[in-house]
């Protein structure tokens, strides 16, 4: 097979044309600062109101309700650091889960050696949290709950709806990182019960550099990129016009395609996962079996090393990502795989195989047809065998 | 991020397996780190006749498996000893900082096996 094939849906997706043609005119002629009050820059006002429109419509919000960031992490860092800061007389509780996204462990580390506490409530075998705990970790100073909709290693979609009944009982925020859900699986506000919901562009064929934080009507928050007045002088900054508009074309064709899209995924994910388990020995799925991502494949293939894969899987010109110490920049493998009890051993050797709009049954195919040796060569090179540690 | 050196170590690596009833053996690494390699060899002469890895790891990790067999083939077992990490990551054009304790492995590896093979034939040397 001649084409590249792109299984690495989960980091980022290719903008759509349709996308870009909606942006242009936002690149080249209509570059009026929407905060201007002549009228080139009411036009880009304009246009981004009514982007904000689209995407509240779609999340079954109010415009007032939605904040445009520059993608996932800030809008998880604002939706974290901007409401513990405006309820510090309340308190300094948070609480997570230990496969949050870094853009949520990080700011809650940094905020932990600042005086905050942080519980990590506890993940099962297949990182789904259990809403009981998270009744059992609330205190009287708990400020916010900040549980991902759907993990980006794993796939496991959260039991949202069931935290934020816990949540709404107790009075405390419940935040969820949708950076992998929106504009895949449905994500209406109101029926997940969240306060605080991040979303990130170009996980939905949009551009790169935009994103959002839903933020429900009376939620205290303080800024986290102090500036202008824009935003309801929640986020300074001179709008990413472009990037808003593109934002919304692609929120615009995900409501159209989603649930065909998803359902299509779904087989092919399943299909893909079960020959996985049928052509290669000893493998280990991760994340749950249907509570799941319907473009996530993630398998631990132990024996062998998840980025010596992922080059091999390169080689045959296929794209997509590992776990292992050697891809996360760091010793440690995946904190994700790490948590839901997968021994480090096996950890370093994950693959995730994420797909979308461009992937076929072909190529599902093709991969199910190199993987198997590439995983058999790299076994046979391993001195992980039966007189490891014994010497001759 | 790699040299096409390394590139070509890992889709091709040098000596991949064990040598029959080695002289020396060298285990370094465990599996919760993520890289594993053994190392053996056979020695003729003080000098290193043949050697050969097997290696659990990531592309670094087999590319510098493979280049350390292949740089000290046939070398005296004194210069093989001093085969540094630098002098692997320099004969494959250069690693990635985050890989260097990669290079560390095989040079540990290697090392291993020859103090391996010394233990067991104190005689022989000088």
């Amino acid at each position: 097979m001649e084409k590249s094939i792109y299984m690495d849906y989960a980091a980022t997706t290719p903008m759509r044309r349709e996308v870009l043609d909606a942006m242009m005119p936002y690149l080249t002629d209509e570059f009026g600062n929407p905060s201007s009050l002549y009228t080139l820059g009411r036009r880009t006002r304009g246009v981004i109101e009514e982007a904000r429109e689209r995407i509240a419509a779609f999340l079954g919000a109010d415009p007032r309700e939605i904040v445009f960031t520059s993608g996932g992490t800030e809008a998880d860092n604002f939706a974290i650091k901007g409401t513990v800061y405006a309820n510090e007389k309340k308190g300094n509780h948070i609480i997570t889960t230990p496969i949050e996204h870094h853009a949520v462990l990080a700011p809650c580390h940094y905020l932990e050696k600042r005086g905050f506490d942080v519980t990590y409530l506890p993940v099962d075998e297949y990182g789904l949290v259990d809403a009981a705990d998270v009744a059992k970790a609330i205190t009287d100073k708990t400020v916010i709950v900040s549980v991902m909709h759907a993990n980006n290693e794993i796939g496991t979609i959260e039991p949202i709806e069931e935290i934020s009944k816990v949540t709404r009982d107790k009075k405390v925020l419940l935040h969820t990182d949708a950076v992998q859900t929106f504009g895949h699986i449905p994500t209406k506000v109101d029926v997940l019960g969240v306060d605080l919901l991040s979303m990130s562009a170009h996980k939905l064929y949009g551009p790169k550099g935009v994103g959002a934080l839903y933020v429900r009507k009376g939620t205290k928050m303080v800024p986290v990129m102090h500036g202008g007045s824009q935003e309801q002088n929640r986020r300074g900054g001179t709008h990413n016009v472009a990037g808003i508009v593109g934002f919304a074309k692609a929120v615009e064709l995900a409501e159209k395609e989603m649930d065909a899209e998803a359902k299509r995924l779904i087989e092919l994910r399943d299909y893909l996962i079960g020959g996985i388990v049928e052509r290669v020995e000893d493998v280990r799925v991760n994340g749950h079996p249907s509570k799941r991502l319907p473009n996530n494949a993630s398998v631990c293939l132990n024996g062998a090393e998840g980025e010596a894969i992922l080059l091999s899987l390169d080689m045959e010109n296929i794209s997509c990502s590992s776990g292992s110490a050697c891809t996360s920049g760091t010793l440690d493998p995946s904190h994700v795989l790490l948590a839901i009890g997968v021994p480090a051993e096996v950890a370093h050797s994950s693959l995730r195989l994420t797909f979308g709009s461009t992937t076929t049954k072909a190529e599902m195919d093709y991969v199910l047809e190199v993987l198997p040796p590439i995983i058999t060569r790299l076994r046979a090179m391993s001195p992980l065998d039966a007189s490891w540690g014994k010497k001759c | 991020m790699y040299t096409e050196k390394v590139m070509e170590h890992f889709r091709n690596p040098r000596n991949v397996g064990e040598v029959e009833n080695p002289d020396g053996v060298g285990e370094v690494g465990n599996p919760t780190c993520g890289d594993m390699m053994r190392i053996t060899i056979k020695v003729k002469d003080d000098k290193i006749d043949d050697i050969k890895f097997k290696t659990l790891g990531c592309g670094a990790a087999i590319a510098t498996s493979s280049m350390v067999t292949e740089l000290a083939q046939g070398m005296s077992l004194e210069d093989a000893e001093k085969i540094s990490r630098q002098d692997i990551a320099d004969a494959l054009d250069g690693l990635p900082p985050q890989k260097m304790h990669c290079s560390v492995l095989a040079a540990d590896g290697l090392r291993e096996a020859i103090t391996d093979y010394r233990s067991k034939h104190p005689a022989e040397e000088g």
